[in-house]
């Protein structure tokens, strides 16, 4: 008994000299640099974006519209205006679409074969690069109208916004209890109402989510408005003209060669994260006061 | 007795609170649901039919030649893609390579028990808005901060190595290296979530008979659970490598936009989708449909890299 004790205690400590353990230990300071690593881009851009961005951050921003190019001064109003109506035509059409989408999939055919193959088609869609949704609105609207267009801008960031607004939805929704649908259906009411009076507000707070972070990468996107919405000097009176968006001049501005301009070009691209950072912490409160 | 009388009582009653048309309404909703979530299929199919019928004259003039010539001609109107298609493979490669070891390690680093849940969660978080950052950013970013960055690592690997054709030119700039590398940064974040999810949804009991064998803990990640986790990771990377090759701003930004194929990285270069960022607004006639069908090769490459991923990945989800 008496030198067992000791044995046992030996056979459990690891010689933190041997190969073995000196090997796991190295490895597991490499994989701690690679978490380091991953994120020094992101404090790089974050710490950029602030410190080069907050010069021009000022009321002129949100109410000049872009200057010429060499003179001073002047604000991205226009192109937060295209902003405003490329995002609002994608949400308009891409939220309740997908919301509807996710209905059937989450509370009609659930487990079934056919919501297996168009949560795949989802996923794929999900994939297809944002440049080729740019090509596919181009050749569906612009080719047809003969007319670069916020609306078309919109378009192409709807197809971009649509998969994410299903996915998310479909989660929120099969979230929600079953005891709930059978509450509903037991009192008598219909498919339509257990979904618009029960399912739905009790999915609210999931969706939301989803719509804010489709919201946030939309207004990011720059290549599929490139030749669609194609940008624009000046407000426009309709949706029916060429709109400028904050991406759009983040693009244009960042490879001019004038200092202003590219000052400009900080302060959007400040305004685009800032948009994301939001979307992202108020989506990750509303998940966490549900939880 | 009575119990039974009350039954049917209660069925014709509720069969009479619903009249016919209320009935056809719901039916009507159920469908109208269907037809949105079809739509999304039909959306698919719709982009695929659509660009491929556009690129149909660039199809017939060019046929496949299309894929194999070095020629972007807009004044005479010979039109060929193999630059771009070059361009688009190797960036993403080089961002793959790059990518792929960082993003496993922070996979392995968020996965197994190496940090508190309380320390794990941001680091999760941060890694998440790495993705969520519009790519135009990182495009901004790369022209004023990697580039100048990478033009030092640059200049001293040529003055070295100039004799290896990859480093074989003196970096003026933005090239096909700093390209790769804004697509690491990029793409990091899609290996990282989803090798993750490969490695949490291996079984504990697995860790706990291999530690119990008195395995390390490495012993036990590289031997055991990276095995078991190996498909999850094979799909995510791929479904990263789908995203590179599609990714548009960014590489735009910095890669030179030149229409060569170059062995050095530090050359300029272009990819598909550069080419269509830069060429689109302004194209008109053969150009035009010579873009659509260099965006249908586009589609056709992420479409299958993407499909083949999603398998691969789905898998995984409906083991969990």
């Amino acid at each position: 008994m008496s030198d067992s004790q000791p044995f046992i205690s030996r056979s459990l400590q690891r010689n933190p000299w041997a190969p073995r353990t000196l090997f796991s230990s190295s490895m597991s300071v490499i994989s701690t640099l690679c978490a380091v690593i991953a994120v020094i881009p992101l404090f790089s851009v974050l710490y950029m974006v602030i410190s080069k961005g907050f010069s021009r951050f000022n009321l002129d921003l949100f109410t000049q519209i872009q200057p010429a190019a060499l003179s001073d001064g002047g604000g991205l109003l226009n192109a937060l205006q295209g902003t405003f109506y490329t995002v609002s035509i994608a949400t308009l059409l891409a939220v309740p679409i997908g919301v509807l989408a996710a209905v059937f999939l989450a509370e009609f055919v659930r487990d079934t074969k056919l919501a297996r193959w168009i949560g795949f088609a989802t996923n794929v869609l999900s994939g297809v690069p944002s440049i080729v949704a740019g090509t596919f609105v181009y050749s569906l609207l612009v080719l047809t109208t003969k007319q670069f267009s916020a609306f078309a801008g919109g378009v192409a960031l709807a197809v971009l916004m649509l998969p994410v607004i299903v996915r998310t939805a479909t989660e929120a929704l099969e979230l929600v209890p079953q005891e709930l649908r059978q509450a509903a259906v037991g009192l008598g009411a219909s498919r339509f109402q257990t979904v618009s009076r029960v399912v739905l507000p009790a999915a609210l707070p999931g969706i939301i989510t989803g719509a804010m972070l489709g919201v946030a990468r939309a207004a990011g996107e720059t290549a599929p408005v490139l030749f669609t919405a194609l940008g624009s000097q000046y407000l426009s009176n309709s949706i029916w003209e060429p709109a400028a968006t904050l991406s759009l001049r983040v693009y244009n501005f960042a490879t001019s060669p004038y200092k202003n301009l590219q000052d400009l070009a900080w302060a959007g691209a400040l305004l685009l994260v800032l948009m994301v950072l939001v979307a992202n912490i108020l989506s990750r409160l509303l998940v966490q006061r549900r939880a | 007795m009575a119990l039974s009388s009350e039954k049917p009582v209660i069925a014709s009653e509720m069969r009479r609170e619903r009249s016919p048309l209320s009935r056809k309404l719901d039916t009507g909703f159920v469908w109208l649901t269907g037809v949105f979530a079809i739509s999304l299929a039909v959306i698919l199919l719709t982009i695929a039919i659509q660009v491929g019928y556009r690129a149909l004259p660039a199809m017939q003039e060019f046929g496949l030649g299309f894929l194999v010539t070095q020629r972007w001609d807009p004044v005479n109107d010979i039109y060929g893609a193999l630059p771009q298609i070059y361009g688009t493979l190797v960036s993403s490669f080089i961002g793959l390579i790059l990518a792929l070891p960082i993003g496993l390690g922070v996979a392995i680093f968020l996965s197994e028990d190496f940090l508190p849940t309380k320390i794990q969660r941001p680091i999760v978080f941060l890694v998440e808005l790495l993705a969520a950052i519009p790519s135009v950013v990182y495009g901004l970013w790369g022209i004023f901060v990697l580039i100048p960055i990478l033009r030092n690592m640059g200049v001293a690997l040529n003055g070295g190595l100039s004799w290896i054709p990859l480093f074989s030119s003196a970096p003026t700039g933005p090239g096909m290296y700093v390209a790769g590398v804004i697509l690491a940064i990029m793409i990091l974040p899609i290996i990282a979530a989803i090798s993750r999810d490969a490695l949490v949804a291996v079984p504990d009991t697995l860790r706990q008979a291999a530690y119990g064998l008195s395995a390390t803990r490495w012993e036990t990640i590289l031997k055991i659970i990276m095995p078991a986790a190996f498909s999850g990771i094979v799909g995510g990377t791929m479904l990263a490598l789908g995203r590179a090759m599609g990714e548009t701003m960014a590489v735009t930004m910095v890669i030179g936009n030149a229409n060569k194929i170059k062995p050095s990285l530090f050359d300029q270069g272009s990819t598909i989708s550069s080419l269509l960022a830069n060429q689109f607004a302004e194209a008109d006639g053969l150009q035009i449909s010579s873009l659509m069908y260099a965006a249908f090769v586009l589609f056709l490459i992420t479409l299958i890299v993407n499909v083949l991923a999603e398998l691969i990945v789905r898998r995984i989800r409906t083991k969990v």
